[in-house]
């Protein structure tokens, strides 16, 4: 009867056969009768007024239904509130064609709707423009001086600005044995998922729409078009069935989505938008950010003082924030600390949370600085991070829910073979090529926010889960399934996970790192709620021997009710459908963090990255050899999908410290490389031995579930330990990212 | 050719055979996606810079994306829905879901299709050559490794149905 738990085996994707064959259906794959083809106009301008739009030609074209611009839009909601979505930053939401307004280059300005793609995107081509343009400004570097605190909203509270002073850094910096100090500058960058934006709306008649949406939050997109288009919210139904990658860019309702709902409103029919991936690049990215680190240390190598500055893009109409430099003083607490955000509004889109946001850059100028310091003080880095290794969180003198960071510095470093590193830049060779070997840190936040779910079981005694998150390609199918599969006793093969449509019990946006905490906690209690209905259920059946039964003696196994400590009792689930006539029995549930115990200790996930780096100094080149992450992050339901992750962070890794840009010319405001063969992302050529070790542990108080979550971590170490890795081979430190060959030169 | 009338193509996919009336500016990979219905092709850039687009046209991988349907008149084209040999998947298929080779899954038909298309050319005899050869197939989940995996475990395999 025992069987064992599916909770931490390495389960192969649920949806698999679907996505290897072909059949998982994405937002803009979706057919119905008679459905017409959305092209979006951009502008060329970065900053000025529409004068003349006049699209008389384009419009007369045979198989063009209707042109929308700001002078002929239906009207949507009046109050900038009604546009706010769960990610929206303090300020005013754009809204597509509100006015002939234009705050960016890229802005979306018309929506050309026809019968087919190729006419719809040739008419685009049509549309005579004019324009006012004014002066602009989309340099960060060159606009410091506008530099100022981000206000603060409902972002906040997932986004903390960084904690008060402490002590007197200046002085202590001063009188430090050793310091080091830095600037650190990052390039914007794109998210860029492999499936381009896309919306298909049915009209269902009655200002019933069911919208195939691109995200990662169907209640996000409901909420928004329900808000936007003064529509009921059960009239609005959102569903993302696969969703072909996101990293972020689907955490905001993307205006694919309002171009489409505004056109099948208007004509009552069904219409698709897809987005082409040069208009991929006009919403949200990942900031371009300069930085500023000074730290100090005593000669036993104790740091006493840390000051990390960052000041980050935005837009003219929303203050983005990510946290940038409150890691420093999470990971290495030193009595006198300064830590500074600030923001530069420019004529550019309100950047957009991008895997590890904040986190991925932050912590590149701290495990940098640190490397430097350990460096001069000639102490082991490994060796250094040991001797400022945080037990308690200094700032707030709480614990940590569990921190097994120690163990992923000495698990990944023998994996790795770090003591064959000799500490001397530049004494590693092989042939002609310099070896590098670097580490560093990594950290995210193990936040847990509100969701509900449902369990359904029929009188088969299988069961259905349903939620409204999604999955973009993160395993929550297979990972949920688990989590319901060991609470409830049944096979996986028993169990339905239903997701991904806004009709289904709330679920957030999924990102952060906090779906599997969140939603798996929420179809445990689902489940158990289940367990418990079964329960009372057959005790009320005198013959089932459970009468004088505790809840909490119970064991349910393939649909059977026994009791832990009596091997007489094996009660039928169908006795209870014999029973009530075959009724499904149906439980659904909230859960949330206790709100009272919640804040009492510090949740955080933590990695140790180790890197290996090859350098032709003739030629530029640098090649990541090796890598190996080590992550604790509490519990790993599935060590296959949950490595996936952390490999695909790893590559992130590589991408943003070598690879990735977007240019921005500033003469004419404009993105330059808007197209994957100038926007450099590895491909698999440039991928070779990466390795990942998950270490034991364990966490009873983040939730019953004991896990962290491996979205962002990934990321987070990769690029530091990429370029300590390269200081070590060369002997040169480069803050620039991404390094690409002329920066070796 | 004239380019505002519809011309009349036979193409055969997946072993059926189709007769259109389209209009020469249609690429191969919109008659798949918007006129037959097989989305499993997918779109990435539209522009051939990203090989989610991959099929094979008798035998060959090609960018459907960069391919005008009327090019294609009387072509056998293979999608990814006409890999399987019915209920049995592909070994490239079967090693894909072993390795966890996908996350999102968008790039999946194309690696796989030009990954079938590679193991038909014969040209790579080891995991550099298989990483070279599948360099124009992106995956930005960051699936390389279990990509790579799966190619070299069919390779050794020698298993190429
Ligand atoms: S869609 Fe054809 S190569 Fe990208
Ligand atoms: S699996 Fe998502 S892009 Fe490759």
């Amino acid at each position: 009867m025992t069987k064992l738990p599916s909770i931490g085996k390495p389960i192969s994707r649920l949806e698999g056969r679907l996505k290897v064959t072909g059949i998982a259906k994405y937002a803009g794959e979706y057919q119905a009768p008679g459905l017409l083809y959305g092209y979006v106009v951009n502008s060329t301008i970065t900053k000025g007024t529409i004068k003349i739009i006049d699209t008389a030609d384009a419009k007369a074209l045979e198989g063009v239904i209707e042109i929308f611009t700001h002078e002929n839009r239906p009207s949507t909601a009046w109050f900038d509130f009604q546009y706010a979505d769960m990610d929206a930053p303090p300020g005013t939401v754009f809204k597509p064609l509100k006015d002939n307004e234009i705050k960016y280059n890229g802005q979306p300005i018309a929506l050309v709707v026809a019968d087919t793609f190729e006419m719809a995107r040739y008419a685009a081509t049509q549309i005579k423009l004019a324009y006012v343009e004014e002066k602009f400004e989309t340099d960060l570097e060159s606009n410091i001086d506008k530099a100022r605190k981000p206000k603060k909203g409902m972002a906040s509270m997932l986004k903390p600005p960084p904690p008060k002073p402490a002590g007197d850094f200046e002085k202590a910096y001063e009188s430090s044995f050793v310091q080091s100090s830095g600037e650190f500058k990052h390039g914007t960058e794109h998210h860029n998922p492999m499936e381009m934006f896309a919306t298909t709306v049915i009209y269902e008649g009655k200002n019933r729409l069911k919208i195939y949406d691109k995200t990662q939050g169907t209640v996000n997109s409901q909420m928004y078009v329900a808000n936007v288009f003064g529509l009921k919210m059960k009239n609005v139904q959102v569903i993302a069935p696969f969703v072909g990658g996101a990293f972020g860019s689907g955490l905001r309702p993307q205006y694919q989505l309002f171009m489409a709902v505004m056109a099948s409103l208007a004509l009552k029919r069904n219409v698709r938008v897809t987005l082409d991936r040069a208009q991929m690049f006009t919403f949200g990215h990942r900031p371009t950010t300069l930085q500023y680190a000074k730290f100090g240390a005593d000669e036993k190598g104790k740091l006493n003082a840390v000051y990390h500055k960052a000041i980050g893009e935005t837009s003219q109409f929303e203050d983005y924030t990510e946290i940038v430099v409150n890691w420093a003083g999470m990971l290495y607490p030193a009595e006198n600390t300064l830590l500074e955000h600030r923001l530069v509004p420019l004529d550019v889109y309100s950047p957009l949370d991008m895997r590890a946001p904040g986190g991925s850059t932050g912590m590149h100028a701290v495990e940098v600085t640190m490397d430097d310091l350990a460096y001069k003080l000639n102490i082991d880095p490994v060796e250094f991070r040991l001797i400022n290794y945080a037990e308690k969180d200094k700032s707030s003198g709480k614990e940590y829910s569990s921190k097994e960071l120690r163990k992923c510095y000495l698990q990944a470093a023998a994996k790795f073979g770090w003591e064959k590193r000799s500490p001397e830049p530049r004494s590693m060779k092989r042939g002609n090529k310099l070896v590098g070997y670097g580490m560093a840190t990594g950290i995210w936040d193990a936040n847990r926010i509100l969701a509900r779910a449902q369990a359904i079981m029929t009188s088969d005694g299988k069961v259905e889960i349903k939620s409204a998150v999604t999955d973009i390609g993160t395993g929550t199918i297979t990972i949920m399934t688990q989590i319901a599969s060991d609470e409830l006793g049944l096979p996986l093969e028993d169990i339905t996970f239903s997701f991904a449509d806004s009709s289904m019990p709330f679920a957030p946006i999924q990102g952060g790192s906090f779906t599997t905490a969140t939603v798996g906690s929420a179809v445990q209690v689902a489940c158990r709620a289940l367990n418990k209905e079964l329960f009372k259920k057959a005790k009320r059946d005198k013959d089932s021997g459970l009468a004088d039964a505790a809840f909490e003696d119970a064991v349910f196994s393939d649909g059977f009710i026994f009791l832990k400590n009596s091997a007489e009792v094996k009660y039928s689930v169908q006795e209870i459908f014999a029973a009530n006539g075959g009724k499904e029995i149906k439980t659904t549930n909230s859960s949330m963090p206790n709100p009272l115990t919640y804040g009492k200790k510090i949740k955080l996930v933590h990695s140790a990255v180790f890197v290996e780096v090859e350098v032709d100094e003739e030629l530029g080149i640098i090649e990541v050899t090796r890598a190996v992450t080590a992550v604790a992050a509490g519990k790993i339901i599935n060590p296959k999908t949950a490595e996936s992750q952390i490999l695909g962070g790893m590559i992130w890794g590589i991408s943003k410290a070598l690879h990735e840009e977007t240019i921005l010319d500033n003469q004419f405001g404009k993105y330059m490389n808007t197209n994957l063969a100038e926007y450099h992302i590895p491909v698999h050529a440039d991928i070779h031995d990466l390795d990942v070790v998950f270490v034991e542990e364990e966490d009873d108080f983040v939730n019953d579930l004991g896990v962290k979550g491996v979205g962002e971590i990934g990321v987070v170490g990769m690029p530091p330990a990429i370029t300590n890795a390269i200081f070590h081979a060369t002997g040169k430190r480069i803050n620039n990212l991404p390094i690409h060959f002329d920066k070796l030169l | 050719m004239d380019s505002t009338q519809t011309h009349g193509i036979n193409l055969s996919i997946n072993s059926s055979d189709y007769h259109l009336q389209i209009l020469p500016w249609v690429t191969l990979l919109d008659v798949l996606r918007e006129r037959i219905g097989l989305t499993g092709t997918k779109k990435g850039c539209d522009h051939g810079q990203c090989g989610a687009c991959t099929v094979l046209v008798d035998g060959k991988r090609i960018l459907s994306c960069l391919t005008l349907a009327v090019m294609k008149d009387g072509a056998a084209i293979t999608t990814i829905e006409g890999i399987a040999n019915g209920e049995k998947l592909h070994p490239i298929q079967q090693a894909f879901i072993d390795h966890d080779a996908f996350q999102c899954g968008y790039c999946t038909p194309g690696q796989i299709c030009s990954a079938v298309g590679m193991l038909q050319e014969a040209k790579a005899r080891n995991r550099e050559e298989i990483k070279e050869l599948m360099s124009g197939n992106l995956c930005r989940c960051g699936a390389s490794r279990g990509i790579v995996n799966a190619v070299m475990q069919v390779m050794e395999g020698g298993s190429n149905e």
